[in-house]
Order: C-alpha cells, then structure tokens, then sequence
C-alpha cells in the first residue's frame, strides 16, 4: 500500500503537462477536421442530390489518373525528405522537397489541364451538379493544395537556411502532415467520383 | 522543500523572472491590435453590444409594423429615408430585410461571437490557468476577422437595394435570385461574403478554445477539476468546428448559384412566365446542409450560457454545484445529439414520414439532458444560501425560459404536431425563450458577474435589479401571448394580417406584443448607462467580489498580460467547494491544498494530501526554468 503511494508520488512529481502534444500541431489537426467537415459536407451533398435523379453521367478526365500517381509519389519523396532531415543530412532533404514541391506543382497543372479536357468533351462548370461538382471538388481540393505548397516553401526556405535540425523538425512534421493529409484527400475525391458516378 | 511549497499562496506572489511577461505595449498593440486575451474577449463584448442593439432596435421596428399597422411611420422617415412609403408605411420588402437582418445580427454577431467571443476568451485562460491562449496571434486574427464580417454586414444596412431579406435562414430560390426581392441583390453577396469571414472567425476562435483547454491547464488542473463554464465552451468549440465548415460548404455552393450560373440549388424556375435556364438543382439541399449547421448553432449559441449559469447559481447559492459529472455529461450528450436533429426544422418538406419520426425521437430525446440540466440547476438552489446579485437573478432568469421555452420544444419536434405549428409565431415564440432570451440572459448574467474582473470595478446593483425586472417581465410578455398567436395559425415573417378576416382578431394581442418588446428594448438602456458608466465611475472591485473559488479571482484587480505576476498557481481541489462542512469559511478556493483544511477534508481528500506534497515539488523543480 505504501509502496503504491510513493510511486504515485513520483508520477505527479514530474512537472508535467497534461498532453504531451505540441498546440500548433494540435492545432493543425482541429484545421484538419474542419477540412475534412468541408469535404465530408460536399460530398455528401452529391450522394444526397445523385438520390434524387437527372443526373448525367459522364468519364473523368484520363489525366487525374496521372495527378493521383504524381502525389502519391510526392507524399513518398515528402516522407523520404523527413527521415533524411531526422539525420541532418541537408542536402537530400532539399532534393527531395524540391521534388516534392516541383510534383505538387506538377499536379496543380495537371488539375488544371483534366478541367481543359472536361471543357473539351463539353463537360461545364455551369450545367448538371453533377458536372459542377467535379469542378467544384477538385477546384477546392486544389486551393487547399496550394496553401501546402505555400508550406512547403515556407519549410524548403528553412531548410536551405540551414535552420532545419533534427531536434527542431514540429513545423517540418506539421507541413507533412498537411501534405500527406492532402493526398489523401485527393484519394478519397477520385475514388468517390468514379465510384458515385 | 515539500511543506514550503504546499501553500500556493505564498509561491502565487513569488516574482521569478516572469517579468517579461507584462511587457508595455503602445497604444495600438494594448487597445487596437491586441494578442491579450482579455482586451480580446473585451473587443468581442463591445461589438457585440453594439449589434445587439441595432439587432434590437430593427426588431421594434417591424413589431410597430405588426403591432400597430395603422399607424404611420411618417417620424422615421429622417431615418429609414426611402423605406418609408409615400403612405407613412413600412417598405414591405424592408420589413422583409428587418426580419432578416434581426435574426442574422442575434443569431451569429451577438450570441454567437458577443458570447462565445468573449466569455471564452476571457474564462478559459483566467479559469485553466494559463498565461494566454495557445496563439494569441490567431486570437487576434479572430476578432478581426469578425470585425471585418461586421463592417461588411453593416455596410450591407445601407445600400438602396436593402441588406439581405430571404430570411436568416437564406433558404434559395429567394436568396439566390435578385429577381425574387431585392435584397436578393448586392445585400445578400455582401451576407454571404460577410458570412464567409465570420466561419474563419469562429473556426480561429474555436481551435484556440480547444487547444488551450486540452494543453494549457495549469499543474493540479484534471478534466474533472475544470469549472462547467470550461466544459461548456469547450463543448461549443468542438461544435462550432464541426458544424460551420458545413455552412461554408453551403455558402460556397450559393455563391457558385447566384454569381457564376450553377444549378446546385435551382431548378425549374420562372419568372414572368420566362424559364431560367437552371435545372437540375434542389433547394431542399440547400436546407439540408443549413441545418447541418443550424441546429448545432442553437447549442453553440445556448451551451455557453448554461456553464455561464451553472458557475453563478453554484456561487451564489453558497453550494456545490449538484450533480457535476451529470452537469458535464448532458453537456456532452446535447452536443452529439445536436448533429443527428437537424431535419426536424424540415418535417414539411415533404420527407418520407418514416424518417420524420426518426427525427422525431432524436429530437425529444434531447429533453432527457435538457431535463437534467435544469433538475441540477434546481437541487443546487435548495436549500441554498441564496444571494440575489443580479447576475443571479439573470441566471434565474435563463433557467426559466430554458423550461417554458424547452417544452414548447416538445411540441414542435413531434412531425405530426408540427404539421400545423410550422412557421407560425409558436415558432418564434419557443425559439426566443428557449435559444434567444435564455442565451441573452446567460450573457447578461455573465457580464455582471465577471464585470469586477474585467474592468476593476462593480456595476450599480440596483439598476441591475431594475434592468432585470424590466427585462425578465418584457420577455415573457413579448413572447407568451406569441404561443397563442402561433396556434391560432399566424404565419411568421408576414409583414401584414389585416387583409386576412381570419386574422383580424387578435391587434390587440400584437399590440401588447409591441408594447413590450418596446419596454423590453428601452431597459436595455439603462444595462448600457450601468455598464459605461461603471467602467468609469463604479464602486471599486475587491479581488473576489462575490467569494468564489475559480482561478480567475486569484488574480490581481488589473491582471496584466501574462495573468499571475508570478507562478501561475496550482489547482489542488474541484472549483465547487461551497459551504462545505467544518470549514471556516463558506467557500475553499481552488488554489487551496486539502493539507490545509483538515478540518473540513472528507475521508477520500485526506488520503490526496501526501500526494499534493508530490506535486508541490513539482512546482519547485519548475522555478529552475
């Protein structure tokens, strides 16, 4: 009994805080939620429209299958740049940023051209929601994609100022989580969308 | 070592190079562009007073409408200019913009960001423990952000074309065409860009609540030791996060409809006998994701409230709070309840009625927390040693309304029932008691309560009790004969009955109506002259006016930035340690350690005390830093 006082007593002698969670990073998973509710919200307004009819179906643009391996390769090459970063090994860490920022921008045009080929085959913005829904998913997923690559910039400049150290890496994390999150997110859009045609 | 530092007291005044913490800032960063928390949430109140009161006068305005349609309204016209008819008559379609406008200011601007906004602001760092919140920068962002959504909506009062007029609830085709109302025009770009600004307030403001409350609490301070004011707003925070990205996604989906050509929400549409070249959209869509934020909006607008309540009955019954984990948990089981509600606000849209009845159920099982809550608030009060402030007497007041307007909520949630009591002034009726006037009260109440904290001095008491009177009388007065009127079939949000026969019978019931929310208005006054005069001129504030127990009162009169001049001090007992057997006063602060009060200390609390010695070191080994 007395032995389990004194353990207890060695446990709140840590001047420790209640979670051991950095509040930015904390922080930026409350963002994450109200990124997904945006999401979650839209997409099922489409289920709930789609029940109700008069809906054209129509193929998605060959080139988002491009755009999805693009930034599952940039997640990777994002995720190489943080072990690398973990053993201070600066130049690759920029390499692969570059790579992963030069892949993120690769997938905004890529984006941007699958809209020019949904023009092409008389898809519109301005028609059936379910053609401007598309539009609608993927315009706002990019927006979100160019504030990671805002971060992402944002973490490459640090890095290549040399402040980017193994014991320093939250804003790294944050920026991958971010990154990561995005990709999925884009993921889960392109499934949803060919699935729920 | 231990036993020096078991008295928080003593640590509590220690200076150990916390200096830097109140550093002096010039004028611009200390009142203007503040990162403090607490000149935050007073940014927050103020604007928030501000919009309630032009929030309240539009509501007198379209009740002398409906009260007195006989009357002109000539003597306006210096002010409403081109609103008033060449007749002396109220615009129609401005009535239409008042009632909009009314609900949106109260709804969002003065519940939702005059409330949360500042209570939040100002309690959950003063009441965890904590220097600041866990961004102070983003906090300052927030209430820019709302200052920018409410120099948007205001600008939006002024245009020729009138503010938005679809209703608070902006439901399309109404507020999606210009060619439906004029305030269908530029008003409603500006609502909605308006709106939009607002969503990233909240969301700044919402994810700085919770992270400061799961990180920021001070050593001592258990979920379990939190005050319910905490709970509360940490409950609304969580979800207003939850629930406004979904408002956000329907604004966008209305601004693609109204500016660029989309049919998310149109469909099949003429005008003039000319088609609109929309189809395919479906505006039940539109109130489907509304009220995925709506109804959650009400509990964002009533939770903050409720803790507010719970803190100042426990104080000034000189009791503990009866029933707290059920306090926390009917909190917790109102705010999941609040997202699987929302089609009750839609049982005439011509829904499967199996699915009306779902949401039927779920609705009137919200009355099984409701009923809780205010059980609690009652058994706290027997037997109490009670003191009439009047922050307690609001605080009576909003458990009041929360049971005379909660049970016309049972009414309304039943599909059947609702058949014949939608959008009637039964409606309006529930929905101000229940959500309007409760709310407001918890905000009142709190304004007089935490007063002496925020600004060093005390408000005049006994225009506190006429305030009250006044206002507590006007509100039932204002929204009791609306029940009748609701059942008698009176549509809400119509601008005239007299042309109606059926109609014609109950003037003089709106007259009354009229009256009192004219009496109602006018004691708002006298609050406002108590309040800026007290600032100024009121008595000075002792450090714990009203002999609570929460961290807030261990602060100096004027806290500085930083809140503590030295070590924030450390939480050993719950916040509601009133008039408890054996102790020497009628209250035990939080800050004090049961190693202290053996003369009151339960069997339980004297086994904690050689735990306390542990954290108290704990405390030590945190002077190094």
């Amino acid at each position: 009994m007395s032995d389990m006082k004194i353990e207890n007593m060695r446990i709140v002698e840590e001047p420790k805080k209640p979670l051991a969670m950095n509040p930015k990073k904390f922080g930026l998973w409350l963002f994450l939620t109200t990124v997904v509710m945006v999401f979650a919200s839209l997409t099922s307004a489409y289920i709930v429209r789609r029940a109700e009819g008069d809906w054209k179906i129509f193929e998605l643009p060959s080139l988002f299958y491009w755009t999805s391996i693009a930034i599952v390769i940039s997640s990777i090459t994002m995720h190489m740049a943080y072990l690398y970063a973990k053993k201070d090994n600066r130049e690759m860490v920029q390499t692969l940023l570059t790579i992963t920022g030069l892949l993120g921008i690769a997938f905004l045009i890529g984006q941007f051209y699958g809209w020019v080929q949904l023009v092409s085959s008389k898809i519109y913005f301005v028609g059936n929601p379910s053609e401007s829904f598309v539009y609608v998913l993927s315009g706002l997923h990019g927006l979100h994609l160019v504030s990671g690559v805002i971060f992402l910039a944002v973490v490459w400049r640090k890095s290549a100022l040399g402040k980017l150290v193994s014991g320093n890496l939250a804003q790294f994390e944050m920026c991958m989580t971010y990154w990561h999150f995005l990709g999925g997110l884009w993921l889960y859009l392109f499934l949803f969308l060919s699935l729920y045609r | 070592m231990a036993t020096t530092t078991i008295q928080p007291q003593t640590t509590v005044h220690h200076d150990d190079g916390h200096e830097h913490e109140h550093h002096e800032g010039n004028f611009w960063t200390t009142y203007v562009f503040s990162q403090d928390h607490k000149t935050i949430a007073k940014q927050f109140l103020i604007t928030g007073m501000a919009w309630a009161l032009i929030g309240g006068l539009f509501s007198v305005i379209f009740r002398l409408q409906l009260g007195f349609p006989e009357a002109t309204l000539e003597w306006l016209r210096p002010v409403l200019g081109g609103w008033i008819t060449p007749e002396g008559k109220l615009d129609p379609e401005f009535y239409l913009s008042l009632v909009t406008m009314h609900g949106t200011i109260m709804v969002f601007f003065v519940l939702t960001a005059g409330l949360s906004g500042t209570f939040s602001n100002f309690l959950i760092p003063l009441q965890v423990g904590a220097r600041d919140m866990a961004s102070g920068f983003m906090n300052m962002l927030s209430y820019w952000f709302f200052f920018l959504s409410s120099a948007v909506m205001f600008v939006s009062l002024f245009l020729s074309t009138g503010p938005a007029s679809g209703g608070w609830t902006v439901y399309p085709p109404l507020s999606a065409l210009p060619q439906a109302i004029q305030g269908s025009g530029l008003g409603m770009t500006l609502w909605l860009v308006s709106m939009a600004l607002f969503i990233v307030s909240t969301l700044l403001g919402g994810i700085n609540y919770i992270t400061t409350v799961i990180n920021m609490r001070t050593n001592g301070m258990s979920f379990t030791k939190m005050p319910l004011t905490i709970w509360a707003f940490f409950f609304t925070a969580i979800i207003g996060l939850l629930s406004f990205p979904v408002l956000f996604s329907a604004a966008l989906l209305l601004i693609f409809d109204r500016s660029f050509g989309t049919s998310f929400f149109l469909s099949d549409i003429y005008i003039a006998g000319e088609a609109l070249s929309n189809v395919g959209g479906s505006p039940i869509l539109f109130q489907h994701l509304f009220w995925f934020l709506g109804h959650p909006e009400v509990y964002i607008v009533l939770l903050p409230a409720l803790g507010i309540t719970s803190e100042i009955i426990a104080t000034n019954s000189r009791k503990p709070i009866f029933g707290y984990k059920a306090m926390v948990g009917s909190m917790m089981f109102i705010a999941i309840l609040s997202f699987i509600v929302w089609a009750h606000h839609m049982f005439v849209t011509g829904m499967n009625p199996f699915l009306g009845s779902i949401f039927t159920i779920l609705t009137l099982i919200i009355a099984v927390p409701s009923a809780v809550k205010i059980f609690n608030y009652v058994t706290t009060l027997w037997g109490g040693n009670i003191r009439f402030t009047p922050a307690m007497l609001f605080s009576l007041g909003l458990v009041s309304f929360f049971l005379t307007g909660g049970i016309t909520g049972l009414f309304l949630g039943n599909s059947a029932v609702d058949i014949q009591l939608h959008d009637t002034y039964f409606v309006v009726a529930h929905f101000h008691l229940v959500m309007g006037s409760a709310s407001f009260f918890g905000m009142i109440a709190g304004v007089y309560h935490w007063f002496p904290k925020m600004f060093g001095r005390m408000m005049d008491d006994r225009l506190g009790y006429i305030h009250f009177w006044m206002t507590f009388v006007g509100v039932y007065l204002v929204f009791f004969p609306m029940h009748y009127i609701g059942i008698a079939g009176f549509p809400r949000r119509y601008y005239s009955w007299t042309n109606f026969e059926t109609f014609s019978g109950w003037t003089d019931l709106n007259m009354l109506v009229s009256i009192a929310a004219i009496l109602t208005l006018s004691a708002q006054f006298i609050f406002m002259f108590n309040f800026i005069y007290s600032i100024f001129r009121g008595k000075l504030a002792p450090a714990n006016p009203w002999n609570s127990t929460t961290l807030e009162w261990t602060t100096p009169r004027f806290p500085q930035h930083g809140n503590w001049p030295g070590e924030i001090p450390t939480v050993y007992r719950w916040p509601y340690d009133y008039s408890k057997p054996g102790a020497k006063e009628d209250f035990i602060p939080q800050t004090v350690p049961y190693s202290e009060t053996p003369e009151s200390n339960l069997k339980h609390e004297n086994d904690l005390i050689k735990l306390e010695m542990g954290s108290g070191s704990g405390v030590v080994t945190g002077n190094g830093h």
